[in-house]
C-alpha cells in the first residue's frame, strides 16, 4: 500500500485497505489465470482462463487509475445532511439488464424456431439446441433477472434505509463480478462446458467465482441495512435479504463437485442418482421461489406503492406473506419428481406443501393489487403502472397453476410436456418480465434524474408483448395437454394409439405459434431498450456538470 | 395483536432477521433431503448395476455436454402407457452411480432410460449423424461432428479416480487400466479383451461406430447401448423393494 508520493492535486496520500487488498488479489488472480491458461489442454478452459487474466488486469488498472487520478477523494457519506446515494453501480446493472434481456430473448426465439424448424440447428456443436437452451435460460433468469435484482436492491436498500450503500468498491465489484460470471457461464455453454444441473449448469470454477461475488453482495446489502438511518427495515428489504441468503444456501448445497483436474473444466458432482435429483430440484424450485419470486416481490413491494403513490395495502398481510412464503417454498421441490424413483413420502410432502403455497402466494398478490386502492384510475393513464399491475395478475395466475400442476394426478399428464414450458413462461414473461420492465421504466428516469422519453412507447411495448405472451402460453397449454393425452391414448383393442414421433409431429403448429409469441415479446423489449436509451441520452445536458466518475458502459 | 408487535424485533435488527430467515428456510430441506442418505429403502437392492466402463463414462459426458437431457428423460414412471412404451419403470438403484443424475424434465424426444439394445449400432450412428434420414418428422439436431472427433483415452484414469473418490465402487485395477479398457471396448479382436471383460462382466465389446479409431461417436453409442440393461427384470423382485 505504498504510493508514489506527491502527484498533483491529490486529496489523499494513502490507499484504502479495500483498494490495496483488491488490487493485490486481482494481481494474484491475473497470474494464476495466466498459469492455468498455459497448463490446460482444453480450449474452453484456456479461453476462460485468458478472460480471467484480462478481467483481473483491467480491475487492477481501474483501481490504480482511480487512486492516481486527478481527484481521488473518497465520496462523502452525506452532502448537506442528505445521504449521498451511490447510483453508479445501479446504472451499470440496469444497462446490463437491458442488454442481457435482449440477448436472452433473442436466444429464446432462436431455440423456439429450432424446435419448429430443426434445420436451424445447423448441425454445428455450438449452435445446437442442447447448448443454446441453457444459454437462453441463464441469460434471461440470471443475466437479465439477476441484474434487475442487483440494481433494484441497491437502489431500494439505499432509499429505504436513508443511507449511502455500504462499501466503496464492493458494490462495483458485485455488479462487474456478477456479469463476469455471466460471461464465463454463457460462453461455457457454447463450448459444451456444463454440469447439466438445470439452472445450475455453470462448472466448478464459475461456481466458485459466483460464491465470492454473492457473499460480497450479501455483505454489501447487510452492511447497508446495518448503517440505516431508519428505525425499521422496510418490507421490500426482507424479501431481498431472503432472496440473497437463500440463493447462497441453495448454490452451496446443489453444486459441490470435484474437478477432474485444476486445469480442466470438467467436474463430477458430489451427489449421485436419487439424492442428486432431490438436491437439484430443491435448488431448482427455489431458484424459482427465491430468485424469481422473493426477489421480484421485493420489487413489487417498493415500486408499485411508489409508482401508485399509495402505501402498501396491509402491513400484517406482508408479515404473514413473507414468513409463510419462505417457509413453504423450500418444501415444494419434489413436485418436479412426481412418479420418479424418488421415494413416495418425499413426493407427497412436496405436493402437500406446493398446494399450501398457493395461499401465501395469493396473499402477496392481494397485497400488491390492493395497494392500488383509490388509485385504480392511474391504470388508464400510466402504462408503467399498468405493466406492473398486470405482472402481479400473472403472478397470481402462475401461482395458481403451479400448485394445480403439483397435484400428482395432474402432474402425471403435464410432466415432461410443453405445459410445463407454458407454465414457466406465464411466470417468467408475465410476472418476472413485466415487473422488471416496470421497475426499469421507473428506475432509469430516477437514476438519471430525468423523465421517461415516451409513455406512448411504453404503451406499445405493453400491448405488443402482451399479445406475445398470450400466444406463447396458450399454444403451450394446447401443445402440452395434447401431447400428454396422445402419449396415454389407447385404441379400442388396448394398444397404444400413437407412436412417439406422431406426438412430436403434432407439436409443429404450436411451436410455430410459440415462436411468433416469442418474437413479439422480443420486439416489445426492443421498443423498451430504445425508449430507455433515449431517456438516458436526453438526460445528459442536465448532468453535464457532474464529476466524471466511473461511467456505466452500456 | 401482540404477536405482530413482537415482529418488530425482526424489523429492527438485521442480524436477527437473517437468522430467522436461515432457520425458516432450513427446515424443509433438512426434512426432505437428509433421510434420503440414511433410509435404506431409498435405493432398492438389485443385481446387475455396475459402474460405467471408461468408454461409457466418456459417452455419458458427451451426453451431458451436448445437453441431451434437455429433450430426453431417463426416468420411466410407473404408469401403464409408459411401461408399455419404454419398459419397466426406472429404479433409483439404476442411477446410483450417476454423477450427476440424468433423469431429465422434458420429453421433446422419447425417454432413453431403456434405449440400450433397442436399436442397432448402425441405426444409432446414422440417426445421430442425420436424424431425419431415419425418422423424417424428427426435430433432433444432427451430431455428425461426433463421428469426426477423436477421443483421448489418456484422461480416462483421472475421470475414474474422481468418481471413485465420490463413492463409485471402481477397483484400483479398473482405475489403473482405464485408458487400456477404453480402447479394448471398441476392439473385439484386440489383445485387452479378456482383462476388460473380467473387470466389466457383460459389457458390450464392439466397434460401435464401425470405423477404425476411437471417436466420440463410439463413446456415445456405447453409453446409449448400455442404458437400462443392467437389471434383469425377470429376476427382479418388486415386492422385496416396496417402499
Amino acid at each position: 500500500m505504498t504510493q508514489a508520493g506527491t502527484l498533483t492535486q491529490k486529496n489523499r496520500t494513502i490507499m484504502t485497505l479495500g483498494e490495496g487488498g483488491l488490487a493485490i488479489c486481482f494481481a494474484v488472480s491475473a497470474l494464476l489465470c495466466l498459469v492455468a491458461a498455459g497448463l490446460t489442454a482444453e480450449p474452453a478452459f484456456e479461453f476462460h482462463a485468458l478472460l480471467g487474466t484480462a478481467a483481473s488486469i483491467a480491475a487492477v488498472f481501474a483501481i490504480l487509475n482511480r487512486y492516481y487520478g486527478a481527484s481521488n477523494a473518497l465520496p462523502p457519506q452525506e452532502i448537506d445532511g442528505r445521504p449521498n446515494y451511490q447510483f453508479g453501480p445501479i446504472k451499470l446493472a440496469s444497462g446490463f439488464a437491458v442488454f442481457w434481456g435482449i440477448a436472452g430473448f433473442t436466444v429464446g426465439l432462436i431455440i423456439a424456431l429450432q424446435l419448429a424448424y430443426p434445420v436451424l440447428n445447423l448441425d454445428l456443436p455450438w449452435t445446437s439446441f442442447g447448448r443454446l437452451r441453457p444459454l437462453h435460460t441463464s441469460a434471461v433468469v440470471f443475466a437479465f433477472g439477476g441484474n434487475v435484482l442487483i440494481g433494484t436492491s441497491f437502489y431500494v436498500v439505499q432509499k429505504t434505509c436513508h443511507t449511502r450503500i455500504a462499501g466503496d468498491l464492493a458494490p462495483w465489484f458485485v455488479v462487474l463480478g456478477y456479469n463476469f460470471f455471466i460471461l464465463i457461464a454463457g460462453t461455457g455453454y457454447l463450448f459444451g462446458v456444463t454440469q447439466s444441473k438445470e439452472y445450475a449448469e455453470p462448472e466448478w470454477y464459475a461456481d466458485l467465482w459466483l460464491t465470492i461475488v454473492w457473499v460480497t453482495y450479501l455483505l454489501v446489502f447487510l452492511g447497508t441495512l446495518m448503517k440505516r438511518n431508519e428505525p425499521h427495515i422496510f418490507v421490500a428489504n426482507w424479501f431481498y435479504l431472503a432472496f440473497i441468503v437463500t440463493i447462497a444456501v441453495l448454490h452451496l448445497g446443489n453444486n459441490p463437485a470435484i474437478p477432474v483436474s485444476f486445469v480442466s473444466s470438467k467436474s463430477y458432482i458430489a451427489w449421485a442418482g436419487v439424492q442428486d435429483a432431490m438436491f437439484q430440484w430443491w435448488y431448482g424450485h427455489n431458484a424459482v421461489g427465491f430468485f424469481l419470486t422473493a426477489g421480484f416481490l421485493a420489487i413489487m413491494y417498493y415500486f408499485i406503492p411508489k409508482r401508485a403513490e399509495r402505501p402498501v395495502y396491509s402491513y400484517r398481510l406482508s408479515i404473514i406473506h413473507f414468513w409463510a412464503l419462505i417457509f413453504l417454498y423450500i418444501w415444494a421441490g419434489p413436485h418436479h419428481l412426481h412418479y420418479t424413483a424418488l421415494p413416495d413420502w418425499t413426493q407427497t410432502l412436496g405436493m402437500t406443501f406446493s398446494v399450501m403455497l398457493w395461499m401465501p402466494s395469493w396473499g402477496g398478490m392481494i397485497n400488491g393489487l390492493m395497494t392500488l386502492s383509490g388509485a385504480w384510475d392511474k391504470l388508464r393513464t400510466d402504462p408503467v403502472l399498468r405493466m406492473m399491475v398486470v405482472s402481479v395478475a400473472f403472478y397470481g395466475m402462475a401461482t395458481f397453476e403451479g400448485p394445480m400442476m403439483s397435484v400428482k394426478v395432474v402432474n402425471s399428464l403435464s410432466h415432461y410436456t410443453d405445459w410445463t414450458i407454458g407454465h414457466v413462461h406465464s411466470g417468467a414473461l408475465g410476472w418476472v418480465g413485466y415487473v422488471s420492465f416496470g421497475a426499469l421504466y421507473c428506475l432509469v428516469p430516477w437514476l438519471w434524474n430525468t423523465k421517461l422519453y415516451s409513455l406512448k412507447l411504453v404503451n406499445w411495448h405493453f400491448w405488443i408483448s402482451t399479445i406475445g405472451i398470450v400466444l406463447y402460453i396458450s399454444s403451450m397449454w394446447v401443445a402440452g395437454i395434447l401431447q400428454g393425452l396422445m402419449w396415454r391414448a389407447y385404441t379400442a383393442l388396448g394398444f397404444l394409439e400413437y407412436s412417439f414421433i406422431e406426438t412430436v409431429d403434432a407439436m409443429h403448429p404450436f411451436y410455430v405459434i410459440r415462436a411468433a409469441g416469442g418474437a413479439l415479446f422480443l420486439i416489445g423489449a426492443l421498443v423498451m431498450a430504445w425508449n430507455l436509451w433515449m431517456t438516458v441520452r436526453l438526460s445528459e445536458p442536465s448532468e453535464a456538470s457532474a464529476p466524471v466518475a466511473l461511467q456505466p458502459a452500456e | 395483536m401482540s404477536l405482530l408487535a413482537r415482529h418488530k424485533i425482526f424489523e429492527k435488527n438485521s442480524i436477527i432477521l437473517i437468522i430467522g430467515i436461515l432457520v425458516v428456510i432450513a427446515i424443509g430441506g433438512l426434512v426432505e433431503i437428509t433421510p434420503l442418505f440414511y433410509l435404506k429403502s431409498t435405493i432398492e437392492v438389485v443385481d446387475g448395476v455396475r459402474p460405467y466402463t471408461p468408454l461409457e463414462l466418456a459417452g455419458r459426458n458427451i451426453y451431458v455436454r451436448e445437453g441431451c437431457y434437455l429433450c430426453h428423460s431417463q426416468m420411466i414412471r410407473p404408469l401403464r402407457d409408459e411401461v408399455e412404451r419404454y419398459g419397466h419403470y426406472s429404479l433409483a438403484a439404476e442411477s446410483m452411480y450417476d454423477h450427476p443424475f440424468q433423469w431429465g424434465s422434458k420429453r421433446t424426444g422419447p425417454d432413453l432410460a431403456r434405449v440400450g439394445g433397442k436399436y442397432s449400432d448402425d441405426w444409432h450412428v446414422t440417426h445421430l449423424i442425420d436424424p431425419r434420414s431415419i425418422v423424417p418428422q424428427s426435430i433432433m439436431p444432427g451430431y455428425s461432428f461426433l463421428a469426426e472427433t477423436a477421443l483421448d483415452p489418456s484422461v480416462a484414469k483421472a475421470h475414474l479416480k474422481v468418481n471413485k473418490t465420490l463413492g463409485v465402487p471402481y477397483s484400483a485395477d479398473q482405475v489403473t487400466n482405464a485408458a487400456a479398457d477404453m480402447r479394448a471396448q471398441t476392439e473385439p479382436d484386440g489383445p485387452g479383451q479378456d482383462d476388460f471383460l473380467k473387470r466389466y462382466p457383460k459389457a458390450l465389446v464392439r466397434n460401435f461406430d464401425g470405423k477404425p479409431g476411437l471417436t466420440e461417436m463410439d463413446a456415445l453409442v456405447a453409453y446409449l447401448q448400455m442404458l437400462g440393461t443392467g437389471v434383469d427384470f425377470k429376476l427382479y423382485d418388486e415386492k422385496a423393494n416396496l417402499r
